[in-house]
């Protein structure tokens, strides 16, 4: 079926399975390949995606599904201008191999919207869903804390 | 002065915005897929290998071992792992058959219509059982290794015995990127193989021995996380890729599911280790024996030197007049166990921190007090004889201590289960890390760095590859302070065999200590070169004369080992390692005592780390390293079946922690300069997965009173602990 959604800014329409995958739909047709797969089922977030705002694993998203849709991915949320929680990361070194470092980005982003001044513990809710193997996550928590709050610059 | 101070890492950026290609991003035109056909069983003869009929082969290929130009071994340390199965399979999830087609889906449809046919073989899974066993798996009497240290003399004071039984268990390294790898041809008949990789050169070594050609070239793509997971394994991706790439004429990627990454890759060597000490009445420990012996798997990989470093941190950061310690690692018939961050000594260690909780526990001591009695000063000898100079196991105790005075953040305090009844404690653990190759290792692997002028600016070309700990950032960072310029004047170029010298492969805490030592003493010859080349000057003249002059500027720069005592590695004696870091973890939680589960409050770690080259990138290594021993503290249990396949082979049912999982860290750096490192720094990326199991399970038994000897000190098993009180 023909899928039409805006992503990044852009319309864009693939010509795809309706059941294809949301993650595979944009690393293989659209090659955005910042969005990871790290466990194809939706238990590492390394593949989170910003569906109308809200973060979510697109490896467990049919791309029927977004027919319509706003989605944003990591290459859409550093343009033009570097988004706040990317400078704070880079800052607090909360990137080491940087794998699961998109879907991170993606989930503090979402959080820093509803919340723009956020607690250790909220960010430690909303990033429960992102797996991360290197950092022990503080370094991550603290950029994600610091981001609106000046620490960054 | 920009060493010491935390420059955002060079490829954050990249990282943060998507841009950095991984392995799987890599799409060249015409590629194609592999998967791997596996072992359904432990132990069997294949009788066969064919195309299951009904399935449309017309565009896959197939590779089986007859299809192997050279040698059928995955070269490594010893030449037993063969690339393909022939004739017999010694493990569950052994490589049998590959194929390759247009699609991943279609390739693994392919492997699933691969049909084995086998004639099923009795196997040993029991390490415990398979030294001497008539069945054969690995040599004469299915051990991989035999070590024995022996040291100073017994006592014939009065002393109290005291024994105990510690074990571990798997524990996978949960790299979040999967396994993967490219095999490219090349037009001269060669290959390029492109993927996930800790260590090119063995790679390198690996394709050339099963090829029986040198035509090849291996580049690190960016990596998504190693912790040993890709020190030894991607070389069987890549001559698995490079296989298919010859049969299907074209280039071909495989990319692990998880599942099969989980089931089919090495995981950390389960242990069981039994301690008798002989310690005074006051608390003075006289004499250790030990014997420990640890499961490796089918095939040998890096099984000797993780027993190796197991042994040689048995003894903890403690003094011990008389020493007896035996060590064995056996063959089963599982998938074989390999590299992981730590490499036998987190083992070793939950060991005889535990055992020191016995001690005290049994001669109502206080546990600190014991520790502090026999913990390492400058002068002590350690049971190889190595004398040690300026240990810092008391430094780093002070340094927690002060910073575990804070009282826990409350603020940052999970609540746990509504209404649960939970108990607070804490816990302290010690431990040491050699850091860098044991003994003679560094003299035979004489790494190597090169340096060439680019313009006015500096290369660092170097096998050694950045996985996330920040390789990228911090040779620049030496290179550049040691030539007294601005550090984006200094780039690593790719890590491709084809274009860098072997700087020795990345692990053992050894590329900023000794590849950014040689990055060093690469670069002091670079000025003595310009200097000889070009008269006198700084740097930036220098290299103006030398842009203006043309030509090739490059250097090249070979470590040179410095130890007192030379290693005899027969006798286990000598100078184990160059240097030692030293570390404290304090760890506050709370056990729910209706569940048994741990919940981390806050964990205080000290760490002696030399000189912090970067301080934000060494606490991250610390910081990181120290969740990955908490997991394995208490989340993290590989299950298996009665084939020794993992069962539980998704992210849904091995739990790694999440950040709700993790506590509030604090990292304290300490700097005991290390002269053989680059200003001062030691090696780091280890020693935070030895202290934090211990620590922990002291934290339990303070909170509950239940005392465990046993890793993963799961829910279940922590109420087990409490039951039996």
């Amino acid at each position: 079926m023909i899928v039409r959604f805006n992503c990044n800014g852009s319309d864009v329409q693939v010509d795809t399975p309706p059941m294809a995958r949301l993650l595979d739909v944009l690393r293989e047709d659209l090659r955005l390949v910042g969005s990871k797969e790290g466990c194809g089922e939706g238990e590492c977030g390394a593949c989170t995606v910003r569906i109308d705002g809200a973060p979510v694993m697109s490896c467990l998203v049919p791309v029927a599904q977004v027919d319509g849709c706003r989605v944003q991915t990591i290459e859409g949320l550093g343009s033009p201008a570097t988004h706040a929680v990317q400078t704070a990361m880079l800052m607090f070194g909360g990137a080491q191999c940087g794998i699961c470092t998109p879907g991170i980005c993606m989930s503090a982003a979402a959080l820093l919207e509803e919340n723009p001044h956020p607690t250790a513990e909220a960010v430690r809710v909303a990033l429960a869903g992102n797996l991360c193997r290197c950092t022990g996550y503080q370094k991550v928590v603290d950029a994600v804390c610091g981001a609106l709050a000046g620490g960054a610059s | 002065m920009v060493i010491g101070t935390s420059p955002p890492r060079r490829d954050g950026m990249d990282k943060l915005t998507g841009r950095s290609l991984y392995a799987d991003d890599l799409r060249p035109s015409g590629v194609w897929y592999g998967a791997t056909v596996r072992s359904s069983r432990a132990h069997a003869r294949i009788l066969g290998v064919r195309r299951a009929e009904g399935f449309d082969w017309s565009n896959v290929v197939l590779v089986t071992a007859d299809d192997i130009p050279g040698l059928n071994v995955v070269s490594l340390m010893t030449d037993d792992q063969p690339v393909l199965a022939d004739g017999i399979v010694r493990h569950v999830t052994e490589p049998i058959a590959l194929v390759a087609a247009p699609t991943r889906e279609h390739a693994l449809a392919a492997a699933q219509h691969v049909v084995v046919e086998y004639e099923d073989l009795p196997a040993l899974f029991d390490p415990l059982a398979a030294e001497g066993h008539e069945l054969r798996i690995f040599g004469e009497d299915n051990v991989f290794k035999r070590i024995r240290i022996e040291h100073g003399v017994r006592t014939d004071a009065t002393a109290h015995l005291i024994r105990g039984r510690y074990t571990t268990g798997l524990q996978e390294q949960l790299y979040i990127e999967p396994q993967s790898m490219l095999a490219e041809l090349r037009a001269d008949g060669g290959i390029t193989l492109t993927g996930s990789m800790q260590c090119p050169y063995y790679i390198d070594r690996a394709v050339k021995r099963m090829l029986g050609h040198d035509r090849v070239n291996v580049a690190q793509a960016v990596t998504g996380g190693g912790f040993g997971g890709k020190e030894e394994y991607p070389s069987i991706l890549a001559c698995h890729a490079t296989l298919l790439a010859i049969a299907a004429r074209r280039p071909v990627k495989i990319t692990y599911r998880r599942d099969e990454d989980l089931r089919a890759t090495t995981k950390r060597h389960p242990a069981v280790i039994d301690l008798v000490t002989m310690v005074t009445a006051r608390g003075q420990l006289l004499e250790l024996h030990g014997r420990v012996w640890m499961d490796g798997g089918a095939y040998h990989t890096l099984s000797t030197v993780v027993l190796s470093r197991a042994m040689l941190h048995l003894q903890g950061p403690y003094r011990w007049p008389y020493a007896s310690l035996h060590g064995t690692v056996v063959a089963t018939h599982t998938p074989p166990n390999g590299a992981f961050r730590g490499f036998g000594a987190p083992q070793a260690q939950w060991a005889m921190e535990r055992h020191m909780d016995r001690i005290a526990r049994h001669m109502r001591l206080d546990p600190l007090v014991l520790r502090r009695e026999n913990l390492f000063v400058h002068g002590d000898v350690s049971v190889t004889g190595q004398t040690l100079q300026n240990p810092g196991a008391f430094a780093v105790l002070e340094a927690a201590e002060r910073a575990a005075a804070a009282p826990v953040n409350p603020k940052r305090v999970r609540p746990g289960v509504v209404g649960a009844e939970m108990r607070s404690g804490r816990g302290l653990a010690l431990a040491w890390h050699g850091c860098g190759f044991t003994g003679n290792g560094e003299a035979k692997i004489r790494g190597k760095v090169a340096l060439e002028l680019r313009g006015r600016d500096v290369a660092v070309l170097s096998s050694s590859t950045d996985i996330g700990q920040g390789t990228e950032t911090i040779f620049p960072m030496i290179v550049a302070q040691t030539l007294g310029i601005d550090m984006e004047r200094v780039f690593n170029t790719a890590h491709d065999t084809g274009l860098v010298p072997d700087s020795g492969p990345t692990v053992a805490s050894r590329t900023a200590m000794v590849v950014g030592g040689t990055c060093e003493k690469a670069a002091q010859r670079l000025l003595r070169h310009l200097r000889e080349l070009h008269g006198e000057g700084d740097f930036d003249a220098l290299a103006a004369r030398a842009e203006a002059a043309g030509g090739l500027v490059r250097v090249e720069e070979t470590y040179e080992v410095n130890t007192n005592v030379e290693w005899n590695p027969d006798t286990y004696q000598g100078d184990a390692y160059p240097c030692y870091g030293w570390s404290c973890v304090i760890v506050d939680l709370r056990v729910d005592l209706d569940t048994g589960e741990v919940l981390y409050d806050r964990v205080v770690t000290a760490t002696d780390v030399g000189k912090a080259l970067s301080p934000v990138l060494a606490a991250g290594q610390i910081e990181g390293g120290t969740l990955q021993a908490l997991g394995w503290a208490t989340q993290e249990e590989v299950v298996l079946d009665k084939q020794g396949c993992m069962r539980n082979d998704r992210l849904t049912n091995y739990i790694i922690p999440t950040a709700l999982d993790g506590p509030e860290m604090i990292t304290e750096l300490v700097e005991i300069p290390y002269e053989g490192g680059p200003f001062g720094a030691k090696g780091i990326g280890e020693i935070p997965m030895d202290a934090p199991a211990a620590a922990v399970a002291q934290a339990i038994e303070a909170a509950c009173g239940a005392v465990l000897d046993s890793l993963p000190m799961t829910p279940e098993r922590v109420f087990a602990a409490m039951e039996a009180r």
